[in-house]
């Protein structure tokens, strides 16, 4: 049987669609088709769905600021001359005219003041990189409390740690360029630590500076990692974290229609390119406006770097601050064996813990599996107060981060707030250990009350904020009950299933397989599922709907009746007013 | 001629008598403390201008407003435990007085680590009969000459431009590791802090150069010349001037503030774009749906979707 598919309709308008001339634009793509075979799976990749939440679009930031990053990059590159030869600076600035200075510093002076719109693109390429930093963590953030990280994302995950990490480096490798007074002691600061490894941290240092600090050939080095290697490594992750994020699909919130095995949301063309492509333009209008109106990194002020010279408000980028702070607040510990010294106070908060800190993170979603050895896909999200240990465990990392962080500052902090700046060294010293416990206590139990509150939304309907009085005179608070949607999103997730140890041996006597370290896993387990609230089961919410049907026959005789007596409240006339039922 | 040959001989006979090596040591010493009071600066004290009227004022200022503190003839004023309560004013010179008093960081509101700049209490006039005063008390810093704290005016614009930069270059060497790359202060231990360099009178910075007011050391006429303060000085007066090339300086405090203006402006403004362009939604008309074309689903009707509310 044949039809003549010239007269169905191709779209849902109410005038038929018939076949149109082939066009222009589509010879061009007939053409492009023929030789690339692009069409089909372009057929396929632009209708691609993408839910649409605000907290997704938390990791566009960091891509779209690294395009920013990418193109002013381009810019300096141009101008920027990366070496630790000495010249006279002859520029239009004209404090620092005829003073001694690195190549590299006159070249960055002068990208401010003589090159046209260089000053904005120094700018906006150094406002770019900490935003890019800034979103990769809040990115790292929302993945985390969501549990966007679980199978089969993991490996996801461990790839955005690594951008996190090479972000870092790119930026300090970026900042340490131009050769200033700042830059210069962040980089004297990176040779003290490179110093402080134990038996071969001289030799790392004369490895990396080429001789003795400062040589002259650091700046070269840092500028080939800057603008080639890093750069590189940061293009092939940012691929792969795409195509990953591309074939494993975008994770959505649970929702009527949404499952496990589809993905509710928008079309890439044309919905999603233009939110996406929007906000590209929106990323690079306010790296233009920072760049623009604040300023950042005044070279010109520093100085050219000399190891006599320092600067009070001496910091690194506000990435780097955290490790900076805890090399703030330790105190002095070095000891000294067989006549070499190790200095612990630069060896712990340096060479230590922030590798330790990532470790942990990349860490985190393999802990999480191996304790619930949960080895299903997940692609629906998870509030972050239903999984009350797990975000508890990221607002004490939070925390830590941050109270590290706000050590790195603590000379601003004491100018600025009047503080004395030894007392918030005493205080971040035994606050670093106490905050991150204290923020795991009070998130844990928040989010359990949250699912508390949850709960008897559930159950027992909302506050409708209307009081009710008995026949005998007591109050209550009527409750109504909540939509189906509404009651879907706060039903839309898994019971949590506490690991218990299994006897050693199974029914028929042969020992079951486990290992050494089921005891641990269970003690884990209990501690992350035991106190959280599961949701109803249906003959609960069954039997909660009928009692609540029941509660409104009894008060439905007083529904829009006022309350006897109030006709005597001194406001109305009560002329031959009688009580009801006129007792 | 004669005469004065015979004198001399008269004088070389006694050349290696007991008491000659005596009187050569006493008029060594003479020519030494001699030259050493004409040429240090503790002389120019001598030279001001100060009326026994002006230090009689002052005592009477002294009397009322510091004496509680610093002693009634500035002898100072010791603890219980042994400390300085107010320390003995009686070395400290006019210069001192002058930068204490006419920044308005003396008389002190209250005690604390460090007496804050505010404004004076005391006007000019009083301000000088105070310093009068205090440096009738002994020796020290006279307040400088507005010449001394000035780029004279014979200069090329050249040598302007080289005594600017060559203070930016001491600058950066003495005073920023504790007042800041752009002179916005800094922290100083126990509370103590450099305070800001920006709006204070180039008076006041030579002075305070001269004195080491507080934590700051001074900087005396051997550690820098009295051309290099003033170049300081100059450095400072001339990046004032300039206008902030590269926008809003946040304060000029270095990455802490680029950092929080980051966060709080850049990542807060991009997080609230987001949530503006996610909250838009897909219209299938351009006009908004209005109350009446909304689908009102009559109340009791089981919703169509009411799946897996709990399973």
């Amino acid at each position: 049987m044949s039809i003549d598919t010239s007269k169905v309709a191709d779209s849902n308008t109410t005038t038929p669609a018939s076949a149109k001339a082939p066009s222009k634009a589509g010879a061009v793509a007939t053409w492009a088709d023929d030789r690339l075979g692009l069409g089909t799976s372009m057929k396929k990749q632009l209708r691609k769905v993408f839910p649409d939440h605000w907290s997704f679009m938390l990791g566009e930031i960091a891509l779209w600021s690294f395009v920013v990053l990418l193109l002013s990059g381009v810019f300096l590159t141009l101008w920027f001359d990366p070496s630790m030869a000495e010249a006279e600076y002859q520029g239009s600035y004209d404090p620092l005219r005829g003073v001694e200075m690195s190549k590299a510093m006159i070249s960055t002076v002068e990208l401010s003041f003589d090159v046209r719109g260089g000053l904005l693109m120094r700018q906006m390429h150094h406002w770019a990189a900490h935003l890019f930093i800034a979103s990769m963590l809040i990115h790292m953030m929302r993945v985390y409390f969501t549990g966007a990280y679980r199978k089969p994302r993991e490996l996801n995950w461990v790839i955005g740690c690594l951008l996190i990490l090479l972000g870092s480096l790119e930026g300090f490798t970026g900042y340490s360029l131009p050769d200033d007074l700042l830059s210069g002691t962040g980089v004297r600061a990176a040779d003290g630590f490179l110093k402080a490894t134990p038996v071969v941290g001289s030799y790392m240092s004369f490895f990396l500076f080429g001789g003795e600090f400062p040589g002259d050939a650091i700046i070269p080095r840092l500028y080939i990692i800057h603008v080639l290697l890093i750069p590189g490594l940061l293009l092939g992750l940012i691929a792969a974290h795409m195509l990953l994020l591309v074939y494993h699909k975008h994770t959505q919130w649970p929702g009527p229609g949404r499952t496990e095995e589809n993905v509710v949301g928008y079309p890439m063309l044309p919905v999603y390119a233009a939110k996406a492509g929007g906000f590209f333009f929106i990323v690079f209008g306010t790296v233009a406006l920072l760049g623009g109106l604040l300023s950042i990194n005044p070279v010109w002020k520093f100085g050219p770097y000399d190891p006599t010279k320092v600067t009070a408000g001496s910091q690194p980028d506000w990435y780097m601050g955290w490790p900076d702070g805890l090399l703030r607040i330790i105190p002095g510990w070095e000891s000294v064996i067989g006549g070499f010294t190790i200095s612990w106070n630069v060896m712990l908060p340096i060479l230590i813990v922030p590798p330790l800190m990532l470790v942990i993170l990349i860490a985190l979603p393999f802990i999480e599996s191996w304790i619930t050895k949960d080895d299903r896909e997940h692609h629906l999200l998870e509030r972050p107060r239903n999984r009350p240990t797990q975000t508890a465990v990221m607002v004490s990392l939070m925390t830590f981060y941050g109270l590290a962080w706000a050590a790195g500052g603590n000379d601003i902090i004491a100018i600025k707030l009047h503080l004395s700046i030894n007392q918030i060294t005493y205080f971040m010293r035994v606050m670093i250990f106490l905050g991150p416990l204290i923020a795991f206590i009070i998130t844990r139990r928040w989010c359990i009350s949250l699912q508390r509150h949850d709960e008897q939304t559930l159950l027992h309907g909302y506050e409708t904020g209307i009081i009710m009085r008995s026949p005998e005179g007591g109050y209550s608070e009527r409750h109504l009950p909540i939509s189906n949607d509404a009651a879907f999103r706060i039903t839309a997730r898994d019971r949590d299933e506490v690991y218990a140890v299994g006897s050693k041996v199974d029914d028929n006597g042969v020992a079951a397989p486990g290992g050494k370290l089921d005891g641990l896993r269970a003690k884990l387990s209990t501690l992350m599922y035991a106190d959280n609230v599961q949701k109803p089961t249906a003959a609960e919410l069954e039997e909660a709907h009928h009692h609540a049907e029941h509660e409104h026959e009894l008060t439905a005789a007083l529904d829009g009746r006022v309350a006897d007596g109030h006709q005597f409240d001194g406001h109305h006339a009560v002329e031959g007013e009688t009580l009801r039922g006129d007792h | 001629m004669r005469l004065l040959n015979r004198s001399a001989g008269r004088l070389s006979r006694h050349r290696r008598g007991p008491l000659a090596g005596l009187v050569v040591l006493l008029l060594g010493l003479l020519l030494t403390g001699g030259l050493y009071s004409v040429l240090s600066p503790g002389a120019q004290a001598d030279e001001t201008s100060t009326s026994a009227e002006d230090v009689q004022a002052g005592r009477e200022l002294f009397l009322v407003g510091c004496a509680f503190c610093h002693g009634q003839n500035g002898e100072g004023v010791l603890t219980q435990s042994g400390t300085q309560y107010g320390p003995p004013l009686t070395d400290v010179g006019a210069a001192s007085v002058d930068f204490q008093v006419g920044t308005g960081r003396m008389p002190m509101a209250q005690p604390g680590q460090q007496a804050v700049r505010k404004p004076p209490v005391y006007n000019d006039d009083e301000v000088r009969q105070l310093a009068a005063y205090v440096d009738s008390l002994g020796t020290g810093p006279a307040i400088p000459d507005a010449s001394a704290y000035t780029l004279p005016d014979d200069l090329t614009e050249e040598e302007r431009q080289e005594a600017i930069t060559r203070g930016g270059q001491i600058f950066l060497t003495n005073c920023t590791a504790c007042h800041n790359f752009d002179g916005s202060g800094g922290a100083m231990p126990r509370g103590g802090f450099a305070p800001t360099l920006r709006g204070v009178e180039a008076k006041h910075i030579y002075e305070a150069l001269l004195t080491g007011p507080q934590s700051m050391p001074s900087f005396s006429d051997g550690n820098l010349t009295p051309d290099e303060k003033r170049d300081v000085i100059a450095y400072l007066k001339t990046t004032e001037e300039k206008p902030g090339y590269a926008g809003f300086s946040l304060g000029s405090l270095g990455p802490v503030s680029e950092g929080l203006a980051a966060w709080l402006i850049g990542i807060g403004g991009l997080v609230g774009a987001a949530i503006w362009i996610a909250a838009h939604t897909t219209r299938t008309d351009r006009k908004k749906p209005t109350d009446h074309t909304r689908v009102n689903l009559p109340s009791g009707t089981p919703d169509p979707d009411q799946t897996g509310a709990a399973s």
